[in-house]
């Protein structure tokens, strides 16, 4: 489990680019989010907390056995089960420029 | 500041005395420090409150301000902005906007953010400055945020957003200065200057987030470090193993200590009560008076108010774990276990809060988003050991088993009844919600979104004054319908009156009603002065221990403290007993919990059912325990 290969947590996560989503992000890695598969509900009530696209996302620790797992997002630490970190898509390229609002904050 | 020294040198001649109450709103995202802010405003002059037709709790104080004026402030609920989807949302809208019934729309705004987590609270800001309210912006957690190497330039920012920046620790009560300096302008016509960086149009989340970030960067917000402490004690409480671990310790303890750290102080109150009594009692000459007072009052009312500092200690308990931060890390523990019974982490706060009380734990379900997980929580939150139980089962516990340790100096056996009483509860509800979640209550696996506020101290004020107000409803209470219960059931006892002589109490018309029942109650071991109990304690559990009290004092005067639990000891099986135990555990004996169910369900439908399946079940198990047990022995 990811959880056996975790590593040490710096304080600057690695960027992971190839991650698809949050729960392919280790332990130590960042990933930056490119969309919500959520029902519009949902998406709203994670916005507010911080998961916006293009804010950098980095797991933390989590429930025993995994799940839920708490991220850090946006000077935020926020948990989620394992089915709702799914929906939230990572960016795969780390060509395309970071908005504003999220590269200039924290 | 400059903007608050210009208006009070401006307004020249000065106003005529305002005749209208003048209302400041307190406005902020969750875990802003509201709560703390609003207390130390206040103090001790607040109360809670609703509004008409909603069911969301507010509440609302006094604050002095400079020359003896007054403000009222109102603590509106947590949001993260003003759209008005979810309730909490639509009554800090309304309010905000006048659209609240029976308030006028206030005078002046405190939106408080945390600073430590500023271009997110920031977010809050643009609904709240469209809204054109004089509004003072309370930068809150100073300490933490310069303790954390981050800054923020006060004045630059206020000039950004137009209106005064206040830079506060509302915990440690530094800063507050210019808050008074505001609130006392808002008795006047307070100003406002026109924002420099334009708010946004279209305040979708996004944009406002875009915006926000703008504004810290032109205020020079500098972001602090992580909450390291906060990591730390996170690697503790949140490691696979020694998690768990400490979650069961916690849980363990707060029972624990429940029984035993009270007990000194409730003999005292015990001891008290009883020489007052007995003092009181000895300055009435007449001897029907005497009884009334002696027997009836301070037997019945003394029996209940001995267990205030049991109910004030699970308070503290409750309180220092909610206000450091360790309840949303309990939740996330409890998510998994939560979930296989068909709930959420979300739920288990409001049910750990229903240890202490049914009624704010049912009303703080409304963080449940999912409409089906909320009715749930809030059907089995009344099978959670409230602390109106704690009298029923410790007078019971004392009185029917023996005090021998169980496992050597970790628990005795009278703590692990006790124990055993809670976990019955719980099974019972866990039960409950897996009936309801595979039958009427069907729905998909919810989302559960929780966020971890940081480790912070809980302070001794904000602590102090939930114990300050859980003792006016307790002893309020106490003072209202208990003694009213206490009287009445005196009263009965002594009626018809024959030959100017009171009746034998078994002839009295408490008697004749008790008699009533009993063929109802005896296949569960109860006989009828229990009944009577039974019928007092359907306005509050605890209830049933003053009429007791009242019961066997008239009975037998000389009976004293330790008297109730000898007569019940002569009076009851221990068949009997262990049932009243049960009965207590499952049955919904309580007005209050009623109406709140009914008020947050909308409706007489879910509290009706939830009554007759409380007692249905509580009946039917207090029935098979007293016959087994009576089999055994």
């Amino acid at each position: 489990m990811a959880v056996k290969k975790a590593r040490q947590a710096k304080h600057n996560p690695l960027p992971n680019p190839g991650a698809a989503n949050l729960m392919e992000l280790r332990h130590g890695e960042s990933g930056i989010l490119d969309r919500l598969d959520l029902p519009d509900d949902d998406a709203r009530r994670l916005m507010e907390l911080g998961f916006l696209p293009g804010h950098a996302i980095t797991p933390g620790h989590s429930a025993p056995g995994g799940d839920p797992r708490v991220f850090r997002v946006d000077g935020s630490e926020v948990a989620l089960r394992r089915e709702t970190a799914k929906k939230l898509i990572l960016r795969q390229t780390s060509t395309e420029p970071a908005p504003r609002a999220a590269a200039k904050v924290s | 500041m400059s903007d608050c020294h210009g208006c009070s040198v401006a307004t020249l001649p000065p106003p005529p005395i305002p005749t209208r109450r003048h209302i400041v709103a307190i406005v902020g995202p969750p875990n802003s420090g509201k709560s703390t802010l609003f207390n130390r405003l206040t103090g001790l002059r607040q109360k809670v409150a609703n509004f008409p037709g909603v069911t969301v709790e507010h509440r609302m104080g006094k604050v002095k301000v400079e020359g003896g004026r007054e403000v009222f402030a109102i603590d509106l609920p947590g949001v993260y902005s003003l759209e008005p989807r979810t309730e909490d949302e639509r009554v800090t809208h309304d309010v905000l906007l006048g659209q609240m019934k029976d308030l006028p729309k206030p005078d002046a705004v405190l939106l408080i953010m945390d600073s430590t987590n500023l271009a997110r609270h920031l977010v809050l800001a643009a609904p709240v400055l469209s809204l054109g309210l004089p509004t003072l912006v309370i930068l809150n957690m100073a300490d933490d945020l310069s303790r954390r190497g981050g800054g923020v330039d006060v004045a630059e920012l206020s000039m950004q957003l137009g209106s005064p920046v206040a830079l506060v620790s509302a915990s440690r009560g530094e800063g507050f200065d210019k808050v008074f300096q505001f609130l006392a302008g808002t008795t006047q016509a307070a100003p406002r200057t026109a924002p420099l960086m334009q708010l946004p149009v279209i305040q979708d989340i996004p944009k406002c987030r875009a915006w926000a970030a703008n504004v810290g960067t032109k205020g020079k917000y500098q972001a602090p470090a992580p909450p390291h402490w906060t990591r730390r004690l996170d690697a503790v409480f949140l490691h696979p193993v020694a998690g768990p671990l400490i979650f069961l310790v916690v849980v363990i303890a707060l029972f624990q200590s429940i029984f035993f750290w009270a007990k000194p102080v409730m003999d005292l109150v015990q001891a008290a009560i009883t020489s007052l009594g007995s003092w009181i009692g000895s300055l009435i000459p007449n001897p029907t008076l005497h009884s009334l007072v002696v027997d009836g009052v301070f037997n019945g009312v003394g029996s209940v108010v001995v267990f205030l500092p049991q109910i004030l200690l699970l308070f503290l308990f409750i309180g220092i774990l909610e206000d450091s931060g360790y309840l949303a890390r309990a939740a996330l523990i409890a998510d998994r276990t939560m979930a296989r019974f068909g709930l959420q982490g979300k739920s288990f706060i409001p049910l750990l809060s229903a240890y202490a009380c049914a009624v704010p734990a049912i009303m703080a379900t409304r963080t449940i988003e999912n409409k089906r997980d909320r009715i749930a929580t809030i059907l089995i939150a009344p099978f959670m050991t409230c602390s109106a139980r704690l009298p029923v089962y410790t007078l019971m516990i004392a009185a029917f088993i023996p005090d021998r340790r169980l496992l050597g100096i970790f628990l005795s056996m009278r703590a692990g009844v006790l124990l055993g009483l809670y976990v019955l509860g719980f099974l019972a509800a866990i039960f409950t919600a897996r009936l309801l979640k595979s039958t009427v209550l069907k729905s998909n696996r919810s989302s559960f979104m929780l966020e971890m506020p940081p480790y912070r101290w809980p302070t001794f004020r904000s602590l102090g004054l939930r114990l300050v107000d859980r003792s006016k409803v307790f002893l309020r209470r106490a003072g209202t319908v208990i003694l009213a219960v206490a009287i009445v059931i005196w009263v009965l006892a002594h009626l018809p009156v024959h030959n100017g002589q009171p009746p034998e109490i078994g002839q009295s018309i408490v008697g004749t009603i008790g008699h009533a029942v009993e063929p109802a109650i005896k296949p569960l071991g109860f006989n009828w002065k229990i009944g009577i109990g039974l019928i007092t304690s359907l306005a509050a559990r605890e209830v049933i221990v003053g009429t007791l009290g009242t019961i066997y004092g008239i009975e037998d005067p000389s009976a004293k403290s330790e008297g109730l639990q000898h007569a019940l000891q002569q009076d009851l099986t221990l068949g009997g007993a262990v049932a009243l135990l049960v009965f207590f555990a499952f049955a919904m004996q309580c007005m209050s919990t009623i109406a709140v169910v009914r008020r947050e369900t909308g409706g007489w439908r879910w509290p009706i059912i939830q009554f007759a399946y409380m007692t249905g079940m509580a009946y039917a198990c207090a029935f098979l325990v007293n016959q087994a047990i009576t089999a055994w022995f």
